[in-house]
């Protein structure tokens, strides 16, 4: 792979290495990355060429979905710092937390019952995804702390994230299902 | 060679041949060709000023096959030899085909491959070889009207295909002889054809309703670059199904049995059809059906019958355009503009039910029917080279995510749905016997949790692993998916670096064999003149090869080589530049890849300062104030 991919996702797209991400400024510079590597520049060019182009496009894709998404970005930093994750044995202690989790399980169960499926469904998914976003303020002001030693807290949140984004995609594959089911 | 050619500011290449290009809706009912000529895209016509080609092919045992409404006018005559909507049956498998039986009134048979072939006078076809009838048919009109051999096509696929069907797709282009630059996703041709036009920016859904597939995406718009931000559809859903709710209804009324012959049922088909379209423009449409007995029924259809009929069909496109907005993070107030793709969006009741979902007025100033086409040929015209200086750019996403079978038959999703293409997803496995050398993965496409209720890629014979004991191999399987949404996997032992073999079982599709024998067999390709026409190839990709070398190393070749790397590349050209006046085709093949593996270095680190030299001027302390 090539020298300058083997920089740190920031350093790819000049930003400062920070959970505060300037989106917009991710954004054109992600644009302006493609533009020059993307394989439609190589439409014509050799084989050699086209790879290297598709390789670069690949890490620039997989550069921006890390930085824009700020469970990937969290677990990014937290990686570059060292923190090394246990995804096997991951898991929070917060019982209010989990509690909310088995709640929300329990509503995605009930989905099918209720007179709207997919109104009642978009509901939960709204619900889930407004946690997730005080989950993201959180994340926002735990790194902005930056306490020694907060890894581990940062970590426990990043866990919880892990949650929803779990709960998420579950609530679309019922969402695909239901369709399946009336067509 | 693209990437030797960045060149300097101000610093103009040589004088560019205008590459005859072009791009192909290969459509369920219709499909039509469109190219730039004069820096306008427009559809080209046949001889009778026709645009749009019927997508029939009808076959004979005497006669090759005829495409177009030549072929249409046998389908009442001789349904079982008249293929239509054969789009339908694209990477499909024989028990997909079966389902759809009921209203494909072919005669199919089992082919190798999984895939089902479709059994008329001149013998046994399969999807891909009626579609390479349809792209041959659209290629002699555009070769004839341009003047010349493409040089190369950008085909459109619906945004929902998966793997399967995209690949039957381009295997049936290269069976047609043409050079695939790109696979386009119908939606995002449409967008490229209205963003262009109207050079909007922001965020816009397309709504593409044809034939027999329907596909909604959502877009963001900025500065040139197309960015899909999510897709859905369902590639079985389309004005065929309108046409078919109506033709139940007037048989019924008629009281025509449902189980009457091929002919009958295609005559009906062509009647409901023609009432669909008379509804959009009428409130009411007469209608006469010819009964077997010579008897006919007459009556009407009002619109609001019509729509009562189709309000099921219609609604069942809001699922995907929900999950579509779910997907893109947006909402249906964020969508800034509706585009309304596909013939079948002049249906009155789709346009009033979309115009209520995203509470915005559908753009239809484009002819619905071209608009695919006219993106694909301004794409086609880019890609071709013809415009160095446009910087548009499509980025696209994969529309439904990748998977593994693992324990239970259950599935591991690898790359998710509306990931950004290319993409790349490496996954460890291991061994779970000692001393176990092979090993079979199962990739399928789908978003559901249940292997079965996804739809089988291929299976993945991984060999000459090297014997160890259990849990020790660890073989890291790559997943590539590229521009076009095709996937290519790879694998490599990792404890001791062995490449292991990959022998790759399409689940529907033909393997690259298949692929080469009906090359073969297709008359174009006569063995001496495929010889001279691979010798051509060579010596163009030769002089191409060492132009772009040349000028690459004049501008910067001082700068980033240094000596010694600078006399391997330049040996390597030499021998290239006194092959390529031989006469064997491998010769100049061999010396090009010779070229290509010494200038590899030169050209990763060329791509390297190409994107310092667009992130130039932005230092990261710009923003740390």
């Amino acid at each position: 792979m090539a020298a300058d991919l083997s920089t740190t996702h920031f350093e790819l797209f000049g930003l400062p290495q920070s959970f505060e991400v300037d989106t917009e400024q991710l954004d054109s510079r992600y644009r302006e990355l493609q533009r020059t590597v993307h394989p439609d520049r190589f439409a014509n060019a050799s084989d050699l060429e086209r790879r290297i182009s598709m390789q670069q496009a690949t890490q620039i894709n997989e550069g921006y979905q890390t930085l824009k998404d700020p469970l990937r970005r969290g677990r990014y930093l937290l990686e570059l710092g060292g923190y090394q994750f246990d995804d096997e044995h991951r898991t929070t202690s917060d019982a209010a937390f989990l509690m909310e989790q088995m709640e929300l399980r329990e509503l995605l169960s009930e989905v099918r019952e209720a007179e709207d499926a997919f109104a009642a469904l978009g509901k939960i998914m709204d619900r889930i995804d407004g946690d997730a976003a005080i989950l993201v303020a959180e994340l926002q002001r735990l790194f902005a702390e930056a306490v020694p030693g907060a890894s581990g807290q940062i970590a426990d949140a990043l866990t919880k994230m892990q949650f929803f984004r779990k709960l998420q995609q579950e609530a679309l594959e019922l969402e695909v299902t239901l369709e399946d089911e009336i067509g | 060679m693209a990437l030797l050619q960045i060149s300097e500011p101000g610093e103009s290449t040589a004088p560019h041949q205008h590459q005859l290009a072009v791009g192909i809706d290969l459509g369920t009912t219709n499909s039509l060709v469109a190219s730039v000529r004069s820096g306008i895209a427009e559809t080209l016509p046949n001889a009778e000023g026709v645009h749009l080609l019927p997508s029939v092919v009808h076959y004979s045992a005497e006669n090759e096959a005829v495409v177009g409404q030549a072929a249409l006018t046998f389908a009442q005559t001789d349904p079982l030899n008249t293929i239509a909507s054969v789009k339908r049956l694209m990477g499909r498998g024989v028990d997909d085909v079966k389902q759809a039986g009921g209203y494909l009134p072919y005669e199919f048979v089992p082919g190798s491959s999984g895939m089902p072939l479709l059994h008329t006078a001149a013998g046994d076809v399969s999807p891909v070889e009626v579609s390479a009838e349809i792209l041959r048919e659209l290629r002699m009109r555009a070769e004839q009207t341009l003047g010349g051999e493409l040089q190369g096509v950008v085909v459109t696929v619906p945004a929902y295909f998966d793997d399967a069907q995209r690949q039957a797709t381009k295997d049936a282009a290269r069976l047609a002889g043409l050079n695939v630059l790109r696979l386009l996703n119908e939606p995002t041709a449409a967008a490229v054809a209205y963003g262009l036009d109207k050079g909007s920016e922001g965020v816009i859904a397309v709504y593409d309703l044809g034939g027999g597939t329907f596909d909604i995406s959502i877009l963001r718009l900025n500065k040139g670059v197309f960015e899909v931000l999510s897709t859905a559809g369902d590639t079985a859903l389309g004005g065929d199904d309108m046409d078919r709710l109506v033709a139940d209804w007037l048989m019924q009324q008629a009281g025509i049995d449902a189980a009457a012959d091929h002919g009958r049922q295609r005559h009906v088909l062509q009647l409901a059809r023609a009432a669909k379209e008379a509804l959009s423009a009428e409130e009411v449409t007469d209608i006469t059906v010819s009964r077997d007995d010579g008897s006919a029924w007459s009556g009407s259809l009002s619109r609001d019958d019509f729509n009562s009929l189709i309000a099921p069909l219609v609604e069942k496109t809001l699922g995907p355009c929900r999950r579509a907005l779910r997907d893109a993070g947006i909402r249906a107030a964020g969508v800034q503009s509706v585009v309304m793709v596909g013939g079948s969006t002049r249906v009155p009741l789709v346009r009033d039910r979309i115009a209520e979902f995203f509470a915005a007025e559908p753009q239809v100033d484009l002819d619905p029917d071209k608009v695919v086409a006219i993106g694909a040929a301004i794409q086609a015209d880019i890609l071709a080279g013809n415009k160095p200086d446009d910087d548009m750019l499509l980025l696209d996403v994969i529309p439904l995510s990748l998977g593994l079978e693992t324990m239970g038959g259950l599935t591991e999703k690898v790359i998710h749905r509306n990931t950004t293409l290319p993409t790349a997803r490496a996954q460890e496995f291991t061994t779970f016997k000692d001393g176990q050398t092979a090993m079979s993965v199962h990739v399928v496409q789908g978003e559901r949790e249940l292997v079965d209720d996804c739809r089988s890629l291929a299976r993945f014979e991984l060999r000459d692993i090297p014997p160890m004991v259990a849990g020790a191999a660890r073989i890291r399987v790559t997943f590539q998916v590229d521009a076009d949404g095709l996937l290519n996997v790879t694998a490599e032992e990792q404890t001791q670096g062995v490449t292991s073999s990959i022998e790759v079982k399409p689940s529907y599709g033909l393997g690259d064999n298949e692929i080469e024998s009906m090359l073969r067999d297709s008359m174009e390709y006569a063995a001496a003149d495929k010889d001279a026409r691979r010798l051509r190839e060579e010596q163009v990709e030769a002089d191409r090869v060492l132009e772009a070398l040349q000028s690459a190393l004049a501008a910067d070749g001082d700068q980033l080589l240094d000596a010694q790397e600078r006399s391997v590349i330049d040996a390597a050209a030499a021998a290239l530049a006194e092959q390529r006046n031989g006469t064997d085709y491998r010769t100049i093949k061999q010396a090009i890849k010779v070229v290509e593996k010494a200038s590899s270095g030169y050209v990763e680190r060329r791509m390297n300062s190409s994107i310092r030299d667009a992130m130039a001027g932005h230092s990261v302390d710009e923003f740390e104030s």
